[in-house]
């Protein structure tokens, strides 16, 4: 394919792709531009001047409702709860998959059943099971809970691929030096797989960060930053809202964009080692 | 019994307890609950079959489940769409893997933002003074604003397609970057065109990425009810936002009813899916 000349298929599609990425970006875009709202300037266009006011609203004032935040603090400790979880727990179990055991096939089966059952089930069923218990639902416990629900099977999809692809040639090597099976494991196979788990970190923090649907009846009496996002929606009528969105969608990629470059830095660095 | 015998077992322990304790528990609790009484103030342990007879029984359930299905239909066709194609460009016209890797990045990233602030973010978009009616007003195309646009079920179906069609994207480029390209030069040199290559050889090749991404789809926009309440400004309903209506209500076995029902719809499409492809070769 690589040596004909472009068709006009290839053109039309390319108008097709910046479409859609125009399509996935330019809501966002709007919302960024109209959280410099003017002091008086309102949810819709036109700008009504442009000013930091509605950022300065958000950080520094009183809101009438929610607690922003608090909110945030607790969204950021519990992605950094789910994260950590995800990473140890789907590279354990990834671990466990390379090799055939005992209801390995169920196991698997129900990590892809907790990707499929709608979020609102989980939601239900861990309010449900905490309430019958007698338990207090919190967003440390079973808000935590839920989201591990998320975001495990994401981080066991990528270890798998992850394993697939890992030739185990290198941990026979290992092995043949007389390493032991954890100097196997801490000095060959982790540096091999440390930009996936990074992936599979920056998975885990996220979808947790922005979890809406699980968290709803697991937060307990304390709101995650979502969920006071939702609220806000209900009864905020000023840019605030937008200066809100713009400020954890920054936050946002900022994660992003670190996890992708630490990822980046690894590869070349080992692309590096290699080739000198 | 030596330590490697036992590792596995060890090391997928956590992943069985916590999906034990968040997956299993709840959803026999959900089972347990659903045949349960409750009145104004509070549930009680029984086993009644009202909770799924008054859902069976009332209209307004089987319209829900109607328009949740509608719904499920219409996002499924645009996301394949789209996403197929999408997938394709980025697999079989971006020649450089560097490219490639930072277009599919482009389309993975909104994926990792909030759905909340995406689906607000329509709203100075759609809106009566929003930008689309405003310059669909300069241009002289309408006269008064389109009503239509937010607050509907276009907008639910359009926020939907904007959420979930990453979903479609990511499993059939998957597939399409696993298909051997000797396979297509071989077409070619047999005489097919593009379109017979694409018909006869990339798409049914595609076909486990596409039953993943279905999948993905189907059950995100059956289970979806933040999007319904939010998109449609209450106009609609679904399955989902009933079960939070409820829920809202303390009317607990009455969800929990209507998350089996819904539950069970799910893993027949799910099944339905599956019988039809087969994805065992992806995982």
């Amino acid at each position: 394919m690589n040596s004909e000349r472009r068709g006009l298929g290839f053109y039309v599609l390319t108008a097709f792709f910046v479409l859609f990425v125009l399509f996935l970006y330019g809501p966002m875009t709007t919302i960024f531009i109209l959280s410099f709202q003017g002091p008086n300037g309102g949810l819709t266009f036109p700008m009504n001047g442009v000013s930091l006011r509605w950022f300065e609203n958000l950080l520094f004032e009183q809101q009438a409702v929610g607690d922003f935040g608090g909110a945030f603090a607790r969204s950021l400790i519990l992605g950094v709860m789910t994260m950590l979880t995800t990473v140890v727990v789907s590279l354990l179990a990834g671990l466990a998959f390379r090799r055939r055991f005992l209801g390995s096939g169920p196991l698997f089966y129900l990590t892809i059943a907790s990707l499929i059952v709608p979020s609102i089930l989980i939601s239900l069923g861990i309010g449900l099971a905490f309430q019958v218990v007698g338990l207090e639902p919190a967003w440390y416990t079973s808000g935590f809970g839920a989201h591990l629900t998320w975001t495990l099977p994401f981080g066991l999809l990528i270890m798998f691929a992850v394993f697939n692809r890992f030739n185990p040639a290198y941990e026979e090597a290992a092995r043949d030096l007389g390493a032991t099976p954890w100097q196997t494991f801490a000095h060959v196979v982790l540096p091999i797989i440390l930009p996936s788990l990074i992936g599979v970190g920056l998975f885990g923090f996220t979808l947790s960060y922005d979890e809406f649907a699980r968290t709803l009846m697991t937060a307990g009496t304390f709101n995650t930053l979502p969920l006071e996002i939702y609220g806000m929606t209900t009864n905020v009528t000023t840019p605030v809202l937008y200066a809100l969105g713009t400020v954890t969608t920054v936050f946002s990629m900022a994660v992003i964009l670190v996890s992708l470059a630490a990822i980046a830095v690894l590869r070349k660095r080992r692309a590096r080692r290699i080739a000198g | 019994m030596t330590l490697s015998r036992i590792a596995p077992y060890l090391q997928a322990t956590p992943l069985t307890a916590i999906l034990a304790a968040f997956l299993v528990l709840p959803i026999a609790t959900i089972v347990m609950v659903s045949f349960w009484d409750y009145d104004s103030i509070q549930i009680f342990p029984a086993f009644v079959f009202t909770n799924y007879e008054e859902t069976i029984t009332s209209p307004v359930t089987w319209s829900i489940y109607l328009n949740t299905l509608k719904y499920t239909v219409i996002v499924w066709a645009v996301t394949l769409v789209i996403g197929f194609w999408v997938a394709y460009y980025l697999a079989f016209h971006i020649r450089s893997a560097t490219a490639q890797m930072v277009l599919f990045l482009v389309c993975t990233v909104p994926f990792l933002t909030s759905n909340i602030i995406r689906m607000i973010s329509w709203i100075p978009f759609l809106g009566r003074n929003g930008l689309l009616n405003q310059s669909l007003m300069q241009m002289g195309l309408i006269d008064q604003p389109l009503e239509f646009l937010l607050f509907s079920d276009f907008a639910v179906v359009l926020a939907m397609v904007h959420l979930y069609t990453l979903f479609m994207v990511t499993p059939i480029f998957n597939t399409l970057m696993r298909i051997d390209r000797a396979l297509i030069e071989a077409a070619r040199d047999a005489g097919a065109n593009a379109f017979q290559i694409l018909t006869n050889v990339i798409i049914p090749l595609a076909k486990p990425g596409i039953a993943i991404g279905s999948i993905f789809v189907v059950t995100l926009v059956m289970g979806d009810f933040i999007t319904v309440r939010f998109m449609s400004g209450g106009q609609s309903a679904s399955v989902g936002l009933m079960m939070a209506n409820q829920i809202a209500l303390l009317q607990y076995p009455a969800a929990a009813a209507n998350a089996v029902i819904l539950l069970i719809l799910v893993l027949l499409l799910v099944g339905g899916i599956l019988r039809i492809v087969n994805i065992r070769k992806e995982l």
